[in-house]
């Protein structure tokens, strides 16, 4: 107990959501659709952003053993776009034994893809398998059509999380992710979207009873509005408090000063 | 009360009662949070027409500490201990769905003789969480001895734990790629007595409440949710099964060494809270079988995959989820290629279940919350984390 301020620094990195622009490279929240559009930029950005990137002290006596990492994320990335996933394989097994290989995202194929395809055309940006995990990557203008077709007509009768992520050098910083499970097909599917600061999203408790409270936690924590929800409100923090923590802006020692202040009378909760 | 009515149950008119004692307005009362029934901190408003539940909202939030927002801030590995405070009677589970996670994110798989030791700590730590489960429900609900007994029990549970890691509850029992951990020298034997000596304790159990007629009154018809109703509200786990729907992530996508087990999933027919304690008993009773068998066959080998000293898993991100005792308990992990999570979604069972509470005591008793409450087997730390 003896350097609080010693222990912080040693944990909290507050400064690795602070990168300044050209260290965050190509979001890379689904390498396949920025890296299949352009991935002769993609993997030499990736190389260099990863040893900047280091921040924790344990880790940077380690660098040397990010290049590769990221370089065979990077080859990986190049294969997915002729949608042949013949050319991933010897890149996985390169691999030396004690470095994990990156899995790449393959390209599903289905009936169900195909007829999704045909209906919304290239509203449906994406459809890949990762580690053997099927997801869409759809337009935010057809994501509610697309999740009512996928309970009524495929049988995804639940709906296990809604979830987000921020990225917030993205022009369209948030990730929206609906995890969907079929009983029937026992199959899990994720439906992702991404969306504008601000624009909001039409509420998914029509279609499962569930989606209450997971997209209010999703409006507690990224200020993520849903139009349509019965009620929009906060969840796990007090109704008064200002701002959204899971936002990559959000320090992980921030807090509503005002609100401590002014509701347990004290100066600071840290 | 001075007429003697009370003493001739059969002249008691209920209705008319109703109107002599009680106004019909509608009142609204705070149950919690600081309430023992309520299992830590959560706040149930109760809107009631004199004893009948018109309608509850649930507050919560009060033990959030935000753990999502930590493991952006942790390395992998340094997260692994934060996930055990989440569901804190069930440590052992949620360390084993986020080592999974990262696993399958780094595409490593634990060895074999892991998987087994894997199983073995979870299936314990399933007998333990029930039995937490068992003890304060029927606490609850007025039986007294139970939890005594329940707790006794669950002892053996934590010796054996504190034997293996040195923690009884955070266990931080499991690492990325394997446990750090061999098994300790008479383990085997240790797991063995315990089985042999918990069947019949659990008939214990079952002899002082499935048959007690007021147990069974205060449970049977109670806090009923239909099966399309606990899919529509996403409800998994004990509850989900109560109701009659055969679902178990350990056999429908086996992880670990689950599919080379046997033993059945329990399932209730009603959906009320008497089903959904039938269905934990068997529980446990299926979780000694899988104990059982997994001691026999433990292979011998090594205990921890090739798995780098700074897990720097690649681009990409992955959801994972395990069947924790108290339903489906997913990680969802995205990689930014270093060496910190971007982020950690963690799906709990016990906030997904907790949202069915409204349905289920509607137009009951106030003293039926409680019961529901206790059947839903909800943790705290897990649906604020």
């Amino acid at each position: 107990m003896q350097g609080k301020p010693a222990r912080q620094q040693a944990v909290f990195l507050p400064e690795r959501h602070c990168m300044p622009e050209e260290n965050k490279g190509p979001e890379p929240v689904s390498p396949s659709p920025e890296g299949a559009k352009a991935p002769a930029e993609t993997s030499p950005q990736v190389k260099s952003d990863t040893p900047a990137a280091k921040t924790a002290p344990a880790t940077a006596a380690k660098t040397e053993e990010a290049k590769p990492t990221a370089a065979k994320a990077g080859e990986g990335a190049k294969p997915t776009a002729p949608a042949t996933p013949k050319p991933a394989v010897p890149a996985a097994a390169k691999a030396a034994p004690a470095k994990p290989a990156g899995p790449v995202p393959e390209p599903w194929k289905c009936e169900l893809v195909e007829s999704l395809r045909k209906q919304y055309g290239s509203g449906i940006r994406e459809a890949s398998t990762y580690v053997g995990q099927k997801y869409l990557v759809v337009d935010s203008g057809i994501t509610f059509e697309v999740l009512r077709r996928m309970r009524d007509d495929e049988n995804y009768d639940y709906c296990v999380d809604i979830t987000a992520v921020h990225w917030p050098k993205r022009e369209q910083p948030f990730d929206l992710i609906y995890i969907l499970y079929s009983f029937p097909q026992n199959e899990r599917v994720r439906i992702k979207t991404q969306i504008a600061e601000g624009q909001p999203m039409q509420s998914a408790v029509n279609l499962w009873p569930t989606a209450n409270w997971l997209e209010r936690e999703v409006f507690d924590m990224f200020g993520i509005v849903f139009e349509g929800h019965p009620d929009l409100k906060r969840i796990l923090l007090p109704d008064g408090w200002h701002g959204h923590p899971l936002r990559k802006d959000y320090n992980i020692l921030q807090q509503d000063q005002e609100w401590v202040h002014i509701n347990l009378g004290i100066e600071s909760a840290q | 009360m001075s007429d003697g009515k009370f003493n001739r149950p059969d002249l008691l008119d209920l209705d008319t009662k109703e109107e002599t004692f009680l106004d019909t307005t509608e009142m609204v009362l705070n149950m919690g949070p600081q309430h023992p029934s309520t299992h830590g901190v959560l706040r149930v408003i109760l809107k009631l027409d004199g004893e009948k539940v018109l309608g509850t909202e649930c507050i919560i939030g009060y033990l959030h500490r935000g753990v999502e927002k930590i493991a952006e801030n942790r390395t992998y590995a340094m997260f692994n201990p934060y996930v055990d405070r989440m569901d804190y009677v069930a440590a052992v589970s949620n360390g084993l769905g986020y080592c999974e996670a990262v696993e399958k994110l780094l595409a490593v798989e634990a060895p074999p003789r892991a998987q087994y030791i894997r199983v073995l700590m979870t299936e314990l730590c399933r007998i333990a969480s029930h039995q937490v489960w068992l003890g304060t429900h029927a606490l609850d609900i007025g039986a007294l001895t139970p939890v005594f007994y329940a707790f006794r029990d669950r002892e053996e549970i934590l010796k054996i734990f504190e034997k293996y890691c040195g923690a009884r509850l955070t266990t931080h029992a499991f690492r990325i790629g394997g446990c750090i951990y061999e098994t300790y020298e008479g383990f085997e034997q240790d797991v063995k007595v315990f089985c042999e000596k918990f069947l019949p304790k659990l008939d214990e159990y079952e002899e002082l409440l499935t048959t007690n007629r007021i147990w069974v009154g205060r449970t049977k018809g109670v806090g009923i949710l239909a099966a399309e109703d606990c899919i529509a509200l996403g409800v998994t786990g004990p509850v989900l099964r109560a109701s009659g729907v055969e679902w178990d992530l350990r056999k429908k996508q086996p992880y670990e060494a689950y599919s080379k087990f046997q033993f059945d999933i329990p399932t209730g027919l009603n959906g009320d809270t008497y089903d959904r304690y039938l269905v934990r008993i068997q529980e446990m009773r299926q979780s000694v079988r899988i104990l059982q068998q997994a001691i026999e066959d433990i292979p011998s080998g090594p205990i921890m995959a090739k798995v780098p000293k700074v897990i720097k898993p690649a681009l990409g991100e992955v959801y994972h989820s395990i069947e924790a005792p108290k339903g489906e308990l997913g990680y969802y992990i995205v990689s930014d290629g270093s060496t910190q999570p971007y982020r950690v979604r963690v799906r709990p069972p016990s906030f997904v279940n907790l949202q069915a509470l409204d349905k289920m005591v509607h137009g009951m008793l106030v003293a039926d919350v409680v019961a529901v409450i206790g059947t839903l087997d909800i943790v705290l730390g897990e649906v604020d984390r």
